[in-house]
C-alpha cells in the first residue's frame, strides 16, 4: 500500500504531519513519560509486578501502557570506571507512515489524523482484535474486560488544542521531543552526528528512514545499541505489504456491492 | 547556587546525591551542561540512573567520602593547582592560626583540646593568632561545646558567622608554617591516591581523573560545581563532608561564581522554608538560636551571644532582627520595659532533637505528639524505636493526606505481628486529621535554591480536609479562649500572643497573605510592609517573623507570586517567585569579580564594579552593599558592616573570608578528618581514632550498634530513593501509577554477593542489623560491585527506604535496619552507611522474629552475651541459613578495633 | 439528527465522496473523533501552583473543572522547571483525586482495635484540651538555679517539611508560646 499522507487521508490543507524523535541518549529512565501519559490519558494502572528486569516493571507497551521504558544493564569490562552501561529508552507506538493496524481495521475505528498520526476511536472500535497481530512491534494491545483495542494517540486531543503530548511536555531532559516530523528528523540528524563526533559510534537512529519496512515512523529513536537491545524488531515490515495484491480484487467488489447499496438507499430518499 | 546555573558550569560533580532519579527535573540543567560540552562526573556507592548520564562513575565504599575529597585538596595543594588570587583574596588562606593548635596528625586522629570525658573538644586552641576573639567563655572549654554538641549549634551557623575577630594575623605568601595555608596542607598531606584507593576502594587512575576534571575545569575562565544531598549530611561526620567539599571549591575559586558553587539538593518541596521559618528545636526564624538557659537568661546575653562586637558583617544587626521578631510574636505587650516579652521564650536545656524526642517517648516522658505531614515509623531511622514511642504516649495527633503507617502502627505495625505492641494494651489515644492538599490552600514553598514560590488555591479541600494554617490558627484560637482570664504567668505568653489572623470561606480559612505580610515585616506604628531587612530596627518600631524573609512583601506585592515567564527575561530570572536574602540568587557573588571589581574573565563574568556609577552592577542583586567601592578600607575601630572591606565578598563571616579552616563553629574539629562511619567493617588507616570521636551516641538496650570489624555483620549497607517514590512512601505508595512502577520492597546485591551467599534473582532475601531484619526480592545487578578496600573485598548492598505497611504496595521499612547515630554539629543521623548480614529467603515472623534477632547481637557480642563462638544456641525457628559459617574462625566483637578509642564508643 | 447528516455521517459515504478513498482518514472520523480537545481547554479555571514532591520546585498548573481537579501538568513559564515534571509531579492529580484520600477525621481511643468516626469540632476541641492538660502537667518554670525555663516537654512535634512557610510560621509561634519546644521536622533527618 502507498505512503499514507494526510493529505491522502482526505484532508484539505492539513498541518505538516507531526510525530515524535526519541532521543534515548539523554533519558534518566525517570517514567515521568509512562505517568503523564496514563495521567491526561486516564489509562488503568497495569498492575503491581516487580519484573526483575532492571527496573522495568511495566513490560512494554499494552493497551494500558502506552508509553514504555526499557531498561538494559550492560556490563562492560575493561572500559573506563563505569564498567557498565545502563541504556533506557521510552518506547511509543510508532505512528507508521504504512500502518498495518490501521490496513486491517474493519471498522474504521483506526484511521490517520490530520497530524498524519494513528488513532483508534474509542467509540468505532468493537474489539475484533485483528489489528493486534498485524502491528510489526506489538505495540497496540487489547484491554482485559474492555476488549476493545487501545495504544497511543500521540495526544490528538492535546494536537487539536495546539498542545504538546503529554509525555514530551513532561520529560524532564528533552528525550522525548515532539514536533512536525521533518523538523525533527533533521534534528535527530545533527544530533547523531554530534555523538559520532564525540565518539560515540554506536548511536543510530531507528524508523526515521521513509523507506523502510513502515515507511518511516511518525514516532522514531535514537538508540544507542541495535534495536533488538531494546526489545525493537531490526527491520519491521508492514505486516499487510502482500495485501495489495490479494485484496484489489476483493475490496473492488465489496466497495461496488457497498456502493450500490448506498445508491440504492439513497434512492429511497423522499 | 540555582539549578539553572548549572549549565554555566564546565565540570560538574555530583557526589552524595543520586540527581537523576532523586531530582530528575533539576538535571535538565546537568543534561544541557553536559550537550555544552561539561563533563559530568558521579561519585557514588552504587550505579545510578545519575551515573548512567554521567561522563565518569566513580564507585566508591560509602562512609568514606572525606578520604576521597581530602585526596582531592591533597592533590591540589601538593600541585599548587589553586586558584591564588582567588584563595589569598577571598579565603582565610593567610591566616595564622594560634602557636597551640595540633592537628590530627600529631594526635592520631584528635585535634588539640578534646576531653574524653566530655567527648568534647575545648576549641581554645584552634584559634586564629593574635587579638582573641570574644567568645562567650562557656564556649571555649569541652563543656560548652558539649552543649553545642546537644543544642546543634551548628545549624545557626547555616547563616551567622561564628565569632571571630575581624582583623586576623596574616602571611600573604602562605609560607608561615602556621598559616591556614600550610597547615591545610599538611592535614591532608597523607591523603594521597594510594590511601584514597586503600580507603574508598577507587582505583588511583579513576581518582586521578577526578582530580584532573576538577582542577582543569577551574579558575579564572572556567568553573565546576558541586552537588550533593542527603548522601552527604545523612552521617555521624555530615556537617565535615560538606566542609571537605566546599574547601575544594574555595580552593579552586569555584564559589560565588556562575556555575560554580555547592548545589545542596534539599529532598522535601518546602524543607528549605522549615529551615528557615523552623519547626526545630534550637531555631527561631532566621537561623536566631532558641535561647539556652544557662547562656542566655536575659535579651541582652542572648543577642551578644549571637553577634559578637567587633565582628564583621551583617549579624551585626541581630538585635534588630531579635526585636523585630519579639514584637512580631506579642506585639503591644512587648515593649522595652520587659525586654520585649524575651521571657517568654522557653528555654533549652540540651538535646531535645526529634531522636531524642523518640527515646524519651519510650521512657513514657512525652505525653503528646502531632505528626504534621511526616511519617517517621517508615522515614526516620530506627523505625522500631519510632513506633515503640508512639505506642507510649497519652495521645497522637496525625496530620496527613493518607492514613499512613504512623496513623496505624498500633493496629498493623511490625511490633503488633511480634508482640511487642498489642492493641488492647496500647494507651495511645489516636486522632488522625485529614490535611488539605497542595492544591487546596495557597502558600508559599522554599525550594532548594532558598526561592519562594506562591501557589494560588485550585480547589477547596474536600470532608473534614484542612491546612495547617487551619488547624493551627484555630487549635491557637481555641487555647486562647479556654485559657482566657487565666491569671498564671505561663498563660501570658500564649494569651499575649498576636493571633488576628483575618479569616475566609467556609471553614473560616485564615489568611496566608496577611501571615507572609507579617513574615515580611512591618512598621509598628503604620502596618507598612518594611522593603527588606536593613529597615529593621532593635528599638521596637517593627516587626519582622523572619529576618532573612524580609522584602518578600515589599511594597505591599507579594514578590513570592511574581511569574514573569522565563521567555520575557534573562537566564537568572529575577521576576520568578522570591529568592533570600533580598532576592539574590547567587550567594557571595561578589566573588565572581576580582578583588579590584573586574569579572575574572568575560565568559565568567557575573557581578561587577561600575566604576562611572559608582556601584555594583551584573546579572542579580549584588550580595555586596552596593556603593561600597571594591578599594574600601574600614577605619581601624570598624565593627559589623562598616568593617567589611571592599573586597570581603563573604559578608556574612566574622572576617568576611571563605573558611578553609573554621576556627570556631564546628563541634567536631577546623579541618574535616577521615573517620569510619559508626558500624564499619574496617579500621581506619590513617589514624588510631576510628570514629567521629564526638558524635551524638544514644547508648541504651533498645538502640544497639553493630560491633566495628564484625564478623556477623560483615557486609556494608546503604539506603535511599527511587524516583517513583517519595521518602516513607504516603504520597507514592498510595498513587497507583506510581505504585505500579516500583510494586515492591527489593534489594540490590552483586553478583558476587549473591554467589557467595546463594541468593537468587526475584527471589526473597532479608538483611540483618542488631536492629531489625528485614525482607524484600533480590535484585542482582552489576550496578553494584564488591570494592577491594584494606586488602580485602567488600561487598555493598542497597535498599529503597520508601516501603511500609500501608498504601498500594506494602513492604518492610529499610530503615529500621539503621541504630540512632549522629553528626555532632547538627544531631542528623547516620543512615546512609551501617553494617549488615544478608541470608536468602524470608525472614522469621512473629515472636519468632525477636529470637532470631537476639541470636545476632549475642553472635556480634552484643547483649552482653556470650562471643561469636558461643552463640551457638539454635532457636529452631530460623529459616534458611540463619547463622554464620561455621568453618569461619570466630573472633570476639570488638577485639580488632585498632589503635586507641579514646573511650568514645558506645557499642 | 437529520437523515442526511446521518447519511453523510457514515463512513462509506464519506469514503465514496470524499478525499479518502481507502476509507482510513477523514472519511471515518466518528463524531466524537471530531469534537474531541484537551480538557485544558475547556476547564473552568487553571491555578498557578508548586510540585508538591522534591525540592526543585517545579511550576505546575492546576485545572479545574466543576470544581474538581481535572488535570495537573507542568508550567512551561517556570525558569526552573520549564513545563517539565517528573514521574511523581505528574501524578499530582492521582495524589490529591485519589479515593484512597482519607477525607474524614477518625479517631481511635485508649487501648482501642478500630478506628471510630469522630467530628471535626470535637477533635479540635478535644486536642485542645489534651495540649492545655499536658502543658500544665509538664511545665517547668525555672532550673534549679532559678533561671527562667518556662516551657513544657511534655509535648513535641514533627514535620514541616511538605509544608507552607506560612504554616510553618504559625506551628512554631503557637508552639513556642506554648512553650513547646520539642518541635522538629524533616530538616534534622
Amino acid at each position: 500500500m502507498g505512503e499514507q499522507s494526510p493529505a491522502s487521508a482526505g484532508y484539505q490543507q492539513p498541518p505538516p504531519r507531526m510525530g515524535f524523535f526519541t532521543d534515548t541518549s539523554v533519558c534518566i529512565g525517570c517514567k515521568a513519560c509512562e505517568v503523564a501519559c496514563k495521567e491526561w490519558n486516564q489509562v488503568p494502572d497495569d498492575g503491581l509486578n516487580l519484573l526483575g528486569m532492571s527496573f522495568d516493571n511495566t513490560g512494554g507497551l499494552s493497551a494500558n501502557t502506552w508509553r514504555h521504558v526499557a531498561f538494559i544493564e550492560q556490563p562492560r569490562n575493561g572500559d573506563t570506571g563505569s564498567g557498565m552501561r545502563w541504556l533506557m529508552s521510552s518506547d511509543v507506538c510508532k505512528h507508521c507512515t504504512r500502518a498495518a493496524c490501521l490496513d486491517v481495521c474493519p471498522t474504521g475505528a483506526l484511521f490517520r489524523t490530520e497530524f498524519g498520526t494513528v488513532v483508534v476511536q474509542e467509540d468505532i472500535c468493537n474489539g475484533c482484535g485483528y489489528c493486534i497481530p498485524a502491528c510489526p512491534y506489538g505495540v497496540i494491545d487489547q484491554r482485559r474486560g474492555d476488549g476493545r483495542a487501545w495504544k497511543c494517540t500521540l495526544c490528538y486531543d492535546r494536537l487539536k488544542a495546539d498542545l504538546t503530548p503529554a509525555c514530551a511536555k513532561a520529560c524532564p531532559t528533552a528525550s522525548i521531543q515532539y514536533g512536525p516530523l521533518e523538523e525533527l528528523r533533521e534534528r535527530a540528524q545533527a544530533r547523531l552526528e554530534q555523538l559520532h563526533e564525540a565518539g560515540e559510534t554506536s548511536a543510530r537512529l531507528y524508523g526515521h528512514d521513509p523507506d523502510d519496512g513502515v515507511g518511516g515512523a511518525g514516532a522514531f529513536f535514537l538508540l544507542l545499541d541495535e534495536p533488538e537491545v531494546y526489545g525493537l524488531p531490526p527491520d519491521p515490515v508492514v505486516t499487510t505489504r502482500d495485501l495489495p495484491a490479494m485484496w484489489r480484487r476483493a475490496g473492488l467488489a465489496a466497495l461496488t456491492m457497498a456502493a450500490a447499496a448506498v445508491v440504492a438507499f439513497l434512492g429511497r430518499r423522499p | 547556587m540555582p539549578q539553572q546555573d548549572l549549565v554555566n558550569a564546565d565540570c560538574i560533580v555530583i557526589q552524595g546525591s543520586n540527581m537523576a532519579e532523586c531530582h530528575p527535573v533539576g538535571f535538565q540543567w546537568v543534561m544541557e551542561a553536559k550537550a555544552r560540552g561539561a563533563k559530568v562526573i558521579h561519585i557514588d556507592p552504587r550505579f545510578t540512573r545519575t551515573s548512567a548520564l554521567a561522563d565518569l562513575y566513580v564507585p566508591i565504599r560509602a562512609g568514606t567520602d572525606i578520604a576521597f575529597l581530602g585526596g582531592v585538596i591533597n592533590y591540589i595543594l601538593s600541585n599548587e593547582l589553586d586558584f591564588r588570587e582567588y584563595v589569598l583574596a577571598y579565603t582565610n588562606a593567610a591566616t595564622i592560626l594560634n602557636e597551640d593548635f595540633r592537628d590530627t596528625e600529631d594526635l592520631d586522629g584528635l585535634f588539640s583540646g578534646y576531653s574524653p570525658k566530655q567527648r568534647a573538644y575545648d576549641p581554645t586552641s584552634w584559634r586564629y593568632q593574635g587579638r582573641q576573639q570574644a567568645a562567650s567563655t562557656e564556649d571555649a572549654t569541652s563543656e560548652g561545646m558539649a552543649i553545642h554538641r546537644q543544642t546543634a549549634a551548628g545549624l545557626e551557623q547555616e547563616s551567622h558567622g561564628p565569632p571571630v575577630p575581624a582583623l586576623t594575623e596574616r602571611d600573604e605568601t602562605l609560607q608561615h608554617p602556621r598559616c591556614v595555608y600550610q597547615i591545610l596542607k599538611r592535614h591532608f598531606s597523607r591523603y594521597t591516591p594510594e590511601i584514597v584507593e586503600q580507603i574508598c576502594g577507587v582505583p588511583k587512575k579513576l581518582f586521578l581523573e577526578v582530580c584532573e576534571a576538577w582542577t582543569r575545569n577551574s579558575g579564572r575562565d572556567r568553573t565546576t560545581a558541586l552537588v550533593y544531598s542527603v548522601g552527604w549530611t545523612q552521617h555521624t561526620v555530615g556537617v565535615q563532608y560538606i566542609r571537605a567539599g566546599a574547601i575544594i571549591q574555595l580552593l579552586l575559586g569555584n564559589v560565588g561564581r556562575p556555575g560554580g558553587g555547592v548545589l545542596a539538593l534539599r529532598g522535601h518541596a518546602s524543607i528549605q522554608g522549615s529551615t528557615d521559618i523552623p519547626t526545630l528545636f534550637n531555631l527561631l526564624p532566621g537561623y536566631l538560636p532558641m535561647p539556652h538557659h544557662a547562656k542566655h537568661p536575659t535579651l541582652e546575653q542572648w543577642i551578644g551571644d549571637i553577634h559578637q562586637p567587633g565582628q564583621k558583617g551583617f549579624w551585626a544587626n541581630a538585635r534588630a532582627y531579635a526585636v523585630s521578631l519579639l514584637k512580631a510574636y506579642w506585639g503591644e505587650a512587648a515593649t522595652a520595659d520587659n525586654d520585649y516579652c524575651y521571657d517568654y521564650l522557653p528555654r533549652l536545656t540540651g538535646d531535645h532533637g526529634t531522636y531524642r524526642q523518640v527515646l524519651n517517648m519510650i521512657d513514657g516522658k512525652i505525653k503528646g505528639y502531632f505528626l504534621l505531614g511526616q511519617n517517621p515509623a517508615v522515614g526516620s531511622a530506627h523505625g522500631k524505636a519510632q513506633r515503640l514511642g508512639m505506642a507510649n504516649l497519652d495521645w497522637l495527633v496525625v496530620r496527613d493526606l493518607y492514613l499512613i503507617e504512623s496513623a496505624t502502627f498500633w493496629k498493623d505495625g511490625p511490633e503488633v505481628a511480634t508482640g511487642e505492641i498489642v492493641p488492647t494494651e496500647c494507651r495511645t489515644e489516636v486522632f488522625f486529621l485529614p490535611a488539605a492538599s497542595h492544591v487546596e490552600k495557597e502558600g508559599t514553598f522554599t525550594q532548594t535554591q532558598r526561592l519562594l514560590q506562591w501557589r494560588e488555591k485550585a480547589v477547596d479541600p474536600p470532608g473534614d480536609c484542612r491546612s495547617e494554617l487551619w488547624f493551627f490558627y484555630h487549635l491557637g484560637r481555641i487555647i486562647k479562649a479556654k485559657l482566657a482570664g487565666s491569671t498564671l504567668p505561663r498563660d501570658r505568653a500564649i494569651l499575649d500572643l498576636t493571633w488576628d489572623y483575618p479569616t475566609h470561606g467556609p471553614h473560616d480559612e485564615p489568611s496566608a497573605e496577611a501571615v507572609l505580610k507579617e513574615i515580611n515585616g512591618y512598621e509598628v506604628a503604620t502596618g507598612r510592609p518594611v522593603p527588606g531587612f536593613t529597615e529593621l530596627a532593635d528599638d521596637g518600631s517593627t516587626a519582622c517573623g523572619c529576618w532573612i524573609y524580609s522584602g518578600v512583601y515589599a511594597d505591599g506585592v507579594n514578590q513570592a507570586a511574581r511569574r514573569k515567564p522565563r521567555h520575557e527575561q534573562d537566564p537568572v530570572a529575577s521576576e520568578w517567585g522570591w529568592a533570600w536574602p533580598a532576592n539574590r540568587r547567587l550567594l557571595y557573588n561578589r566573588a565572581s569579580a576580582d578583588p579590584a571589581g573586574r569579572p575574572w574573565s568575560d565568559r565568567k563574568a557575573y557581578i561587577w564594579w561600575d566604576e562611572e556609577a559608582g556601584q555594583w552592577t551584573g546579572y542579580d542583586v549584588p550580595d555586596f552593599e552596593r556603593t561600597k567601592p571594591p578599594d574600601y578600607r574600614p577605619p581601624a575601630d570598624a565593627a559589623g558592616v562598616e568593617a567589611l572591606a571592599g573586597d570581603d565578598a563573604f559578608i556574612m563571616q566574622g572576617d568576611g573570608k571563605g573558611w578553609l579552616y573554621a576556627p570556631t563553629g564546628l563541634v567536631d574539629g577546623p579541618l574535616p578528618t577521615h573517620y569510619e562511619p559508626a558500624e564499619s567493617p574496617v579500621p581506619n588507616p590513617l589514624y588510631g581514632q576510628h570514629t567521629n570521636p564526638t558524635r551524638m551516641i544514644y547508648d541504651r538496650p533498645d538502640n544497639q550498634l553493630n560491633p566495628a570489624e564484625s564478623e556477623v555483620f560483615p557486609y556494608v549497607f546503604s539506603a535511599g530513593r527511587l524516583t517513583e517514590h517519595h521518602t516513607g512512601g504516603g504520597m507514592s505508595r498510595t498513587v497507583a501509577y506510581l505504585s505500579e512502577l516500583q510494586p515492591e520492597m527489593f534489594i540490590e546485591v552483586s553478583p558476587q554477593l549473591a554467589a557467595e551467599r546463594g541468593l537468587t534473582h526475584l527471589g526473597w532475601a532479608h538483611v540483618v542489623t542488631a536492629r531489625a531484619v528485614v525482607e524484600g526480592r533480590v535484585l542482582i545487578t552489576e550496578r553494584l560491585r564488591p570494592l577491594r578496600v584494606e586488602g580485602r573485598i567488600i561487598h555493598q548492598i542497597w535498599l529503597p527506604y520508601h516501603w511500609g505497611s500501608q498504601g498500594l504496595t506494602t513492604g518492610d521499612s529499610a530503615n529500621d535496619l539503621f541504630g540512632i547515630t549522629l553528626d555532632p554539629n547538627v544531631l542528623i543521623q547516620e543512615s546512609k552507611v551501617g553494617t549488615c548480614d544478608i541470608r536468602p529467603g524470608r525472614r522469621p515472623t512473629g515472636p519468632a522474629l525477636l529470637e532470631y534477632l537476639a541470636d545476632y547481637r549475642r553472635r556480634a557480642g552484643l547483649d552482653g552475651a556470650s562471643g561469636p563462638n558461643g552463640a551457638s544456641r539454635s532457636s529452631g525457628r530460623r529459616r534458611s541459613g540463619g547463622r554464620t559459617d561455621p568453618g569461619k574462625p570466630g573472633r570476639a566483637a570488638g577485639t580488632r578495633r585498632r589503635g586507641k578509642n579514646a573511650g568514645a564508643e558506645g557499642e | 439528527m437529520g437523515i442526511r447528516s446521518w447519511i453523510e455521517g457514515w463512513p462509506v459515504y464519506r469514503q465514496l465522496t470524499g478525499d479518502d478513498p481507502t476509507g482510513r482518514g477523514a472519511a471515518v472520523r466518528s463524531t466524537r473523533t471530531g469534537q474531541l480537545t484537551a480538557r485544558t481547554e475547556t476547564a473552568d479555571s487553571m491555578a498557578r501552583s508548586v510540585c508538591p514532591y522534591c525540592a526543585v520546585g517545579c511550576g505546575q498548573r492546576v485545572y479545574v473543572k466543576d470544581g474538581e481537579v481535572t488535570q495537573i501538568e507542568g508550567d512551561p513559564d517556570s525558569p526552573i522547571s520549564r513545563g517539565r515534571l517528573c514521574p511523581k509531579g505528574a501524578a499530582s492529580r492521582s495524589l490529591v483525586t485519589s479515593p484512597l484520600r482519607q477525607r474524614r477525621v477518625l479517631y481511635r481511643r485508649p487501648y482501642g482495635t478500630d478506628w471510630e468516626e469522630l467530628d471535626l469540632d470535637t477533635a479540635m476541641d478535644m486536642i485542645a484540651d489534651r495540649v492545655i492538660a499536658a502543658r500544665a502537667a509538664t511545665w517547668e518554670d525555672t532550673d534549679d538555679q532559678g533561671r527562667p525555663l518556662h516551657r513544657t516537654l511534655g509535648i513535641a512535634a514533627l514535620g514541616g517539611a511538605t509544608l507552607d512557610n506560612e504554616e510553618n510560621y504559625l506551628i512554631k509561634k503557637l508552639f513556642t508560646a506554648l512553650g513547646a519546644i520539642q518541635i522538629e521536622n524533616q530538616a534534622r533527618i
